[in-house]
């Protein structure tokens, strides 16, 4: 008979040989199974005297547990050799494109405008909206421009016969906030503005932003603080600005503001100013104890420089290919 | 306004440089719109004298002229000019100097003859735009010195953007008034002189409409020399602002007009036929202007008449019966004030802007008519010689603009600039400014210049004081405010966030204009708008859209011939209807797809885009307003979509929008080639919002049963989902459609529809018996309400 060390040698050769699930199974059963070489070695222990039993029963056991243990390792092995195989064969090329749609983009402007519109919601104003075809009041007379002003002619107004117009600005909706809210009173207003104008540098339409504040004690200290500030938000750095006089018939006093660009030039970004005490009054409101001010961006200028659009009727052109960058 | 800074510098003494200047201008409201350097590269031209000219003997066109230039020999200068002729004076460009256009001269061999220079026309030397000639010097002009130092350059040339308010600056003069309060200089300027009278002619001057014409000065000057030629200072100063020299009568009103800012006229006086008369022009009159056009005048004009008729539009252009000329040797110089809301709009209304309309409109300054005579007279007998008569200042001094005493008080120019500006520095301000002022304890009383139209109320005076003092001293100070917390919304979609829906289903957003081509609005909304614009850019853009559709059709049809040939675009803008007078504005939200449904990729088949497609981007907008119940989608027509392919979306009977297939005529007007869809929501009605108000969710299984049932080809989805549902509202969570077939094994007319009903009770797990029970009655309900089969 085979020394038991001798059959767990054979055994650790065949379970090494096994190279499939099938054969490890063989390898068991020659070993481990009903007729197995360790389970007739166990039913053969009834043949050993009492005192040799124990010692070679528990050989046997040793052997059994020593060989079942390289079983379940070589099963194991197999196993994950299998999965891993099977994977192998899963395997896609990750490079390619997936599936279905992607994703579209916001116009640079409306973009541009979503962030005026962010800055100053943050900052407690009202967004508040008007009509574009507007009459001669709200957009003229209202604004301390009266018939045959000479500011009139600055405008290049789109008429329809009757007298309406298309809104040359989006100041008057200062005008019907006040009426329909009165004051103390915080407000941007955005939207699309229109010119008889259309060269290089001008579009029939483009976008204002217009803001009104009106309070006890505001000054042109705060016009000046609140723009400051809206530059750096809105173009995320440290900026110079420089406030000239101007004029507005409706701001007194007047100023544009230019912003320190690159290589020392200054571009003209907003126009703003103390509300002219005429437009408080003809609203009722009384200028001694209320001021406040106005200004008034265009949005395409924000938008080409905070994106580098370097020419203007690119947003009206709508190529996709140019708005595709604005995803 | 054009001035070239020597002039300002004769009205203003400041250290400060041209760009200094043009940078303290532009932060006082004076913006600089240009600084250009004059006469700066004119090295190497000299003033030369033309002693002889003979035929080139091989050009026709050419002379070869023998020119001094001082020093040394005459040389030799072939020319082209028609003009030269001998004895002139001429600028000439010796051989090594370089042209301000860059040309480099040489000494050179032109048709077999040499060439020692180059006589030069004022073009060549950037000295003007005149290039039909060689420049022509005066005959005092000395012959050797470089031209640069002859015509005192090189200068500088600012030009100032002049604001509406500020009239007073159209003019050196004016200018130079707030360079001095800027500096704190004395305004200085010219010595002038009043010449007195030699002779008693006055020419009669009626004022029958006083209130047109409140102020009328004038002067009569005789035998003057018609032959005399303005001085080069002068013809160079009106040259530098833009203006051309005319004639010595005529360089004298636009030089006291540059210089003062009062705009003259003058007549040949023995062309005036009886007195002259200023009044409203009448019904019916007209005039032959200056620049021979013919006007027929309107009755809210002021015009210029005598004993013939209309002979000039008050402040804005003479007439040319009476003009001076070649001959004129009396002239009658007049120089009136018509008050601005007399002259408001005039000139526009003839199509015209003169130098004289554009500052009448703004305010001419109402003390200065008989100063700008009285210069004009001495200018005038200086260059011409000749007699003059007595000036004669007409006026009415109540129709005069009244200058109010106005008072600022140092506490609201603290409120409104948020600033302490000291005292002594508000005064010297006013002062410098000429704002008569009278200090008291804390305020200032201020009688504000006749020149300015533009200080009425305490802000002017803060606003003065503001910018002369520097926008850029006054501190930024961040406000207090007091911020309730206002109402924030939750029943209407914020449409921005349908932007981004859209953007993630990947809708490019564009912004197209909102008046468009008449006709093609028309043919997309199928009805013409009243909303047409009487001054649009182009026919294209005349009408104010009546859909988001024709401009996004516009763009779709560029972008496909960019060879875009997958196009998904969105526009969030509003559309315009009603009537010219009571407009209606509506918000929309608009798309139009076209080309494949999805980008081409590998493993997927490439699909064209269908309505399902765009109906299901529909339904995520419509569904970001909640609407448990959902939005009906019935077929409909409209003159833009295909019939059959189109439906309106509609919610409780409210109209939320249309959503179909571009009709193909449509398309093919804009031409697009292959299908689009379309679809158009009215946002305040489509994105009205539901609160959610949450349900219990059944803890209890649901259980699915499907059905299958034949109808006629016109039964809908809808309908049959409806029906179905009805069988057992409570019960029957959702009925889904999973497949529509027509074809073998069904008659023609007919289709298979495959429904799959979802039931679950909130209290209780369903039974087969149950559902047995609702499927029965579901298919009971069907067969009766649309004449159905069961298919088994």
């Amino acid at each position: 008979m085979q020394a038991l060390s001798e059959l767990i040698q054979q055994a650790e050769a065949d379970i090494a040989a096994a190279d499939d699930l099938a054969a490890l199974d063989a390898v068991r059963v020659a070993f481990l199974g009903r007729n197995g070489a360790l389970t007739v070695r166990m039913k053969g222990l009834g043949k050993l005297s009492a005192e040799e039993r124990p010692a070679a029963g528990q050989a046997i056991n040793a052997a059994k547990g020593k060989i079942s243990g390289l079983l379940d390792a070589r099963r194991n092995a197999l196993q994950d050799a299998a999965l891993a195989a099977k994977l192998a064969d899963d395997a896609i090329d990750v490079t390619l494109a997936g599936r279905g749609t992607g994703r579209g983009s916001r116009h640079p402007v409306s973009r541009a405008m979503a962030r005026i519109d962010r800055i100053f919601r943050d900052a407690g104003f009202g967004v508040r909206s008007g009509p574009e075809i507007e009459d001669d009041y709200h957009n003229f007379t209202a604004l301390n421009i009266p018939e045959n002003h000479p500011a009139r002619a600055m405008h290049d107004t789109f008429y329809f016969a009757g007298g309406n117009l298309l809104r040359t600005h989006t100041s008057p909706v200062q005008i019907r906030s006040m009426v329909e809210e009165g004051v103390p009173i915080r407000i941007i207003a955005p939207g699309r503005v229109y010119r008889c104008d259309s060269d290089q540098t001008h579009t029939p339409m483009f976008h204002q932003v217009e803001g009104l504040v009106v309070d006890r004690g505001i000054s042109f200290a705060n016009l000046k603080a609140v723009l400051h500030q809206f530059v750096e938000s809105y173009f995320e750095r440290d900026a110079e600005l420089r406030f000239r006089a101007s004029y507005f018939p409706f701001t007194e006093p007047s100023a544009e503001v230019d912003v320190l660009w690159s290589a020392g030039k200054w571009l003209e970004i907003l126009g703003c100013g103390m509300v002219h005490p005429n437009v408080l009054e003809n609203l009722g409101i009384d200028s001694r104890e209320y001021t406040g001010y106005a200004f008034g961006m265009g949005v395409e200028r924000l938008a080409m420089l905070r994106y580098g659009v370097d020419d203007l009727r690119t947003f009206f052109d709508n190529d996709l290919r140019f708005l595709r960058q604005f995803s | 306004m054009k001035f070239a800074v020597s002039w300002l510098r004769e009205w203003v003494d400041t250290p400060l440089s041209a760009d200094e200047l043009a940078h303290r201008m532009t932060m006082a409201g004076l913006e600089v719109d240009g600084i250009e350097p004059d006469g700066d590269r004119l090295e190497g031209v000299v003033v030369a004298e033309v002693i002889e000219v003979r035929r080139h003997p091989n050009a026709d066109r050419l002379s070869v002229c023998r020119v001094s230039a001082g020093d040394g020999d005459a040389v030799d200068v072939v020319c082209g000019a028609p003009n030269v002729v001998t004895g002139m004076k001429s600028p000439l460009a010796v051989p090594g100097s370089i042209l301000p256009n860059g040309f480099e001269l040489e000494r050179s061999e032109i048709r077999g003859v040499e060439s020692n220079g180059m006589l030069c026309s004022a073009m060549e030397l950037a000295l003007g735009t005149d290039a039909d000639g060689i420049m022509e010097l005066p005959a005092d002009a000395p012959v050797g010195v470089s031209l640069a130092e002859y015509l005192g350059l090189p200068d500088v040339v600012i030009n100032i953007d002049i604001t509406p308010n500020r009239g007073d600056c159209f003019c050196v003069l004016g200018v130079a008034r707030d360079v001095a309060a800027l500096t704190q200089k004395p305004l200085k300027g010219p010595e002038m002189h009043i010449v007195p009278a030699t002779i008693d002619a006055v020419h009669p001057v009626e004022r029958p409409e006083p209130e047109a014409c409140p102020r009328f000065a004038h002067r009569v000057v005789r035998n003057i020399d018609p032959k005399a030629r303005s001085p080069l200072w002068m013809t160079e100063r009106l040259r530098k602002s833009g203006l051309r020299a005319i004639h010595p009568v005529v360089d004298v009103t636009n030089y006291v007009m540059l210089e003062l800012g009062q705009p003259l006229h003058a007549y040949d006086l023995n062309r005036l036929n009886g007195p002259v008369r200023p009044r409203y022009a009448k019904a019916g009159e007209k005039v032959t202007l200056l620049d021979e056009r013919e006007v027929a005048l309107n009755e809210d004009t002021v015009i210029i008449t005598d004993d013939s008729g209309p002979i000039g539009i008050a402040g804005i252009m003479g007439g040319l019966s009476t003009a001076v000329s070649d001959e004129t040797t009396d002239v009658f110089f007049e120089a009136a004030f018509w008050p601005q809301e007399v002259m408001a709009g005039r000139a526009r209304s003839y199509a015209m802007h003169t130098d004289a309309s554009a500052r009448f409109e703004r305010g001419v300054d109402p003390a200065g008519q008989a100063r700008a005579v009285e210069r004009a007279v001495e200018l005038l007998l200086d260059i011409t010689g000749g007699a003059s008569g007595p000036l004669v200042d007409d006026y009415d001094e109540e129709l005069l603009p009244d200058r109010a005493a106005i008072t600022l008080t140092a506490a609201r120019l603290r409120n409104v600039l948020g600033a302490d500006i000291p005292a002594h520095t508000v005064t010297d301000i006013l002062t410098a400014l000429g704002l008569e002022e009278e200090e008291r304890s804390d305020d200032w009383s201020v009688i504000p210049p006749s020149y300015r139209f533009d200080i009425a109320i305490e802000d002017d005076l803060v606003e003065e004081v503001a910018r002369i003092y520097g926008y850029d001293r006054i501190p930024e100070t961040t406000a207090t405010a007091n911020m309730p917390l206002g109402p924030v919304t939750e029943t209407f979609v914020d449409l921005d966030q349908v932007a981004d829906a859209l953007v993630a289903r990947d809708y490019q957003e564009v912004i197209t204009y909102s008046f468009v081509d008449e006709r093609a609005d028309q043919r997309v909304s199928g009805a013409a708008s009243e909303l047409v614009l009487s001054n649009p850019i182009s026919s294209e853009m005349s009408v104010m859209r009546s859909s988001l559709w024709v401009g996004m059709l516009n763009v779709a049809a560029s972008n496909v011939a960019r060879q875009q040939e997958r196009v998904r675009i969105f526009e969030i803008g509003k559309t315009y209807h009603g009537s010219r007078d009571e407009p209606v504005e509506i918000v929309r939200v608009g798309g139009l797809v076209l080309g494949l449904a999805a980008p081409e990729q590998w493993a997927s088949d490439a699909r064209a885009v269908d309505f399902y497609d765009l109906k299901a981007d529909v339904q995520v907008l419509l569904d970001m307003a909640g609407r448990p119940d959902g939005c009906d989608f019935t077929a409909t027509e409209h003159p833009a979509l295909q019939p059959g392919q189109a439906a309106r979306i509609m919610h409780e009977g409210t109209l939320l929008g249309l959503v179909g297939k571009l009709h193909p005529s449509v398309a093919k007007s804009f031409d697009i080639k292959c299908d689009a869809f379309v679809f158009e929501l009215d946002a305040e009605k489509a994105f009205a919002a539901e609160i959610p108000l949450a349900k219990t969710i059944s803890k209890f299984p649901v259980i699915r049963r499907d059905i299958a049932v034949i109808v006629d080809d016109e039964v809908t989805g809808a309908q049959l989902a409806r029906v179905a549902r009805s069988a057992e509202p409570t019960l029957i969570e959702q009925v889904r459609i999973f497949d529509v077939y027509r074809g073998a094994g069904i008659e023609a007319g007919r289709k298979s529809v495959a429904l799959g009903l979802i039931l679950q009770e909130t209290s209780r797990t369903l039974t087969d018996e149950d559902a047995d029970a609702v499927v029965a009655t579901a298919v009971q309900k069907i067969k009766q309400e649309f004449n159905a089969d069961l298919r088994e």
